[in-house]
């Protein structure tokens, strides 16, 4: 029962295991729910889900398994009609009407008046089954994107009804954006090593002495405890060229002082966005390639993944074969970096682009997505930030 | 006996759900939530409910598995050696129970609230996997197995500062306690404080949620800092009219305090309310 949820659950690359679809099995058994679609919504997300970050992903999977809707691969994860859309407005809106529309408030703000008209439409067609754009006058219907891969407003959200509390996607943005301020790049560092050197070095353990001594009933019993060494592990891959350009120096300084700190730092280079192939090299990039797959080999997931880039890049690099501005690629980025957080759990990505700019570059919404929200400015408290989720 | 909102805490269906799952399968109920969101007190409104008793084990930084479980106290033992005492032959004298071991020992259920889990040690949740899911541990100095007479509620509380192990995840029900919406917050606010003024309760949450929305705030204040502000509020019987005035010195709502806990929030509330007023 459910297997086909279940996998679907794995494909979405939600972490569930036998244990918990026994657990889910267990409780319906209990009829610890009632069996109306919620509460066995409820349900399988309390015994099925263990981190809140997945709950979206879930929501996604639940809505489409429970319509019984073939689910669409990576799809699934990919939020490409919100990624045509701001694509549309790039490509139509003058730069004063960009204005107007950060102004306004932003894409988000858009994407409201978008979904207000959507409803409007919806109600003129009588309830059609297909919200195919054809508003004469609307700039979004123009563009022909999926109305059902938006997903917003569906059925009126707003009465909540019952079934449709995975359709409202409210865990989406379960992790807050602090906005910061560009701050030296040393101080910066300093928080590094602090990650680096986590762990003090103790030779003579007092309190271990004593208790053992005690124990002994006053015999005198040393106790020692092995000095703790860095055991932290560092992958860092740098973005190079391109609209990295700008930032090198920057990424560059973190790397020489980031090298002479931690005993386990390895680097490699990408561009843009991480396909097949990393280097080591950048004179040698089209000679000496390392294979993405064979450096998720060599390093266990115990390594901490590190990207720097700016994230800026066409949308089409992340989200489709052939993207790569410089060969071609026969997965998508987005596959690729999906496979190295998946193989490296702590990962993050580091921007040196001031956060408030991300918002307006499409790729970098994409990627922090994907990462998780785990995308941080490279900046003092962006750094503690990083230091501090891959740590945990 | 089933888990659902009392006159004192209001429970979403979800968390009825997984509350009532845990109990019936005998899982722990891990429950994690922005801070403020009343994880705590969640502990005590299952107990109540249930008609258990609670016993609280809060997990400091400090916090080994093992003091939940009991603990070997040797230095009473040496100074008894010292002095003489008969006790000291028996090493049982000297093991002293733990939050645990008193939860298995009790003859009825009881609730476990193992509360802030994730302030401790990494190793800490392992550490308890096998304690947590058969309900028993050995005591190597005594040499007996303590088995719990009966399985008690266990709940968990994580504020995310660590992330937990997936053979720990595995065991438990998880449920995320959501930031309520404004009608659940009236509800919240009803079942504490059932003769505020409603005009009053209105506007101070209108003043409530706007401060939420303020981007860039390091502690968002939350339903526990919302109640002790209303608290204030209704000591200090502060006219309606002192919230929803535009006046430009009183654009900081009163006894902020009790919503802002960190200057830096103050400071960037002072100077977002400058530029509005400006504006």
């Amino acid at each position: 029962m459910f297997s086909g949820f279940i996998q679907g659950l794995r494909r979405a690359g939600v972490p569930v295991s036998i244990t918990e679809h026994l657990c889910l099995m267990g409780a319906m058994q209990a009829a610890a729910a009632h069996y109306s679609v919620e509460d066995f919504y409820f349900l399988a997300r309390a015994s099925l889900i263990k981190d809140e970050r997945w709950f979206d992903r879930f929501d996604r999977v639940f809505s489409q398994y429970f319509k019984g809707l073939e689910t669409v691969g990576d799809d699934l994860v990919r939020e490409l009609p919100e990624d045509w859309l701001r694509k549309l407005a790039e490509k139509t809106l003058s730069p004063e009407e960009m204005a107007a529309v950060e102004a306004l408030g932003g894409f988000d703000k858009l994407m409201e008046t978008l979904r207000q008209r959507l409803e409007e439409q919806k109600e003129r067609h009588q309830g059609g089954s297909k919200w195919i754009g054809t508003a004469g006058t609307s700039p979004f219907g123009a563009y022909g994107y999926n109305p059902e891969g938006v997903r917003i407003g569906q059925d009126g959200s707003r009465h909540r009804r019952a079934v449709k509390v995975w359709d409202r996607r409210e865990f989406r943005d379960l992790d807050d954006r602090v906005e910061l301020n560009t701050r030296s790049l040393k101080l910066a560092l300093r928080r590094l090593r602090r990650f680096a050197r986590e762990g003090a070095a103790d030779q003579l353990d007092l309190g271990g002495t004593i208790d053992a001594t005690a124990a002994n009933a006053g015999v005198l019993d040393l106790k020692f405890t092995p000095e703790r060494r860095n055991t932290v592990k560092v992958l860092l891959f740098l973005d190079i060229g391109g609209s990295m350009d700008d930032h090198v120096r920057a990424s560059e300084e973190l790397f020489s002082a980031a090298r002479s700190e931690f005993k386990h730092l390895e680097h490699f280079y990408f561009h843009n966005c991480v396909y097949e192939g990393v280097w080591k090299d950048n004179a040698r990039r089209r000679t000496a390639v390392t294979p993405t797959l064979e450096v998720i080999r060599t390093f266990g997931p115990d390594y901490r993944l590190i990207f720097v880039g700016d994230a800026a890049m066409s949308p089409y690099e992340i989200s489709h074969p052939g993207g790569s501005v410089e060969h071609m690629n026969e997965e998508a980025g987005a596959v690729w970096l999906d496979r190295l957080t998946r193989h490296f759990r702590r990962s993050a990505w580091l921007n040196p682009m001031p956060q408030p700019s991300w918002s307006y570059t499409a790729s970098t919404r994409m990627i922090a997505e994907r990462m998780e929200g785990r995308m941080f400015p490279l900046t003092l408290e962006g750094l503690d930030r990083m230091v501090k989720a891959l740590s945990r | 006996m089933a888990f659902q909102s009392t006159s004192s805490y209001v429970a979403s269906r979800d968390l009825e759900v997984a509350v009532n799952a845990a109990v019936k399968l005998q899982r722990p109920l891990l429950v994690k939530g922005e801070p403020g969101t009343g994880k705590t007190v969640l502990a005590e409104e299952i107990a109540r409910s249930l008609g258990y008793p609670l016993i609280e084990w809060h997990v400091k930084s400090t916090t080994k598995a093992q003091q939940g479980l009991y603990e070997y106290d040797a230095v009473s033992r040496l100074r008894d050696g010292q002095l003489g005492d008969a006790r000291v032959h028996d090493v049982s004298n000297y093991i002293v129970r733990g939050k645990l071991w008193e939860a298995f020992a009790a003859d009825e259920p009881v609730v476990v609230l193992i509360d802030e889990i994730d302030k401790a040690d990494i190793e800490f949740p392992n550490d308890l996997l096998l304690e947590l899911d058969r309900m028993q541990f050995h005591v190597y100095e005594t040499r007996e197995t303590i088995v719990a007479k009966r399985r008690p509620v266990v709940i968990i509380t994580s504020n995310n500062e660590k992330e937990l192990p997936d053979a720990f995840l595995r065991r438990c029900f998880f449920h995320y306690i959501r930031f309520p919406d404004r009608e659940t917050m009236e509800k919240i606010v009803q079942t504490h404080y059932p003769d505020i003024k409603t005009s009053l309760a209105r506007e101070a949450l209108n003043v409530f949620f706007d401060i939420r929305e303020l981007p860039g705030l390091k502690k968002k204040p939350a339903t526990s800092e919302l109640l002790d502000w209303l608290k204030l509020l209704m000591i200090e019987d502060l006219p309606v009219e002192a919230l929803r005035s535009t006046d430009a010195k009183l654009v900081i709502p009163p006894l902020h305090g009790a919503l802002l806990k960190n200057e830096q929030d103050v400071q960037l509330f002072e100077r977002l309310a400058f530029l509005s007023r400006r504006g």
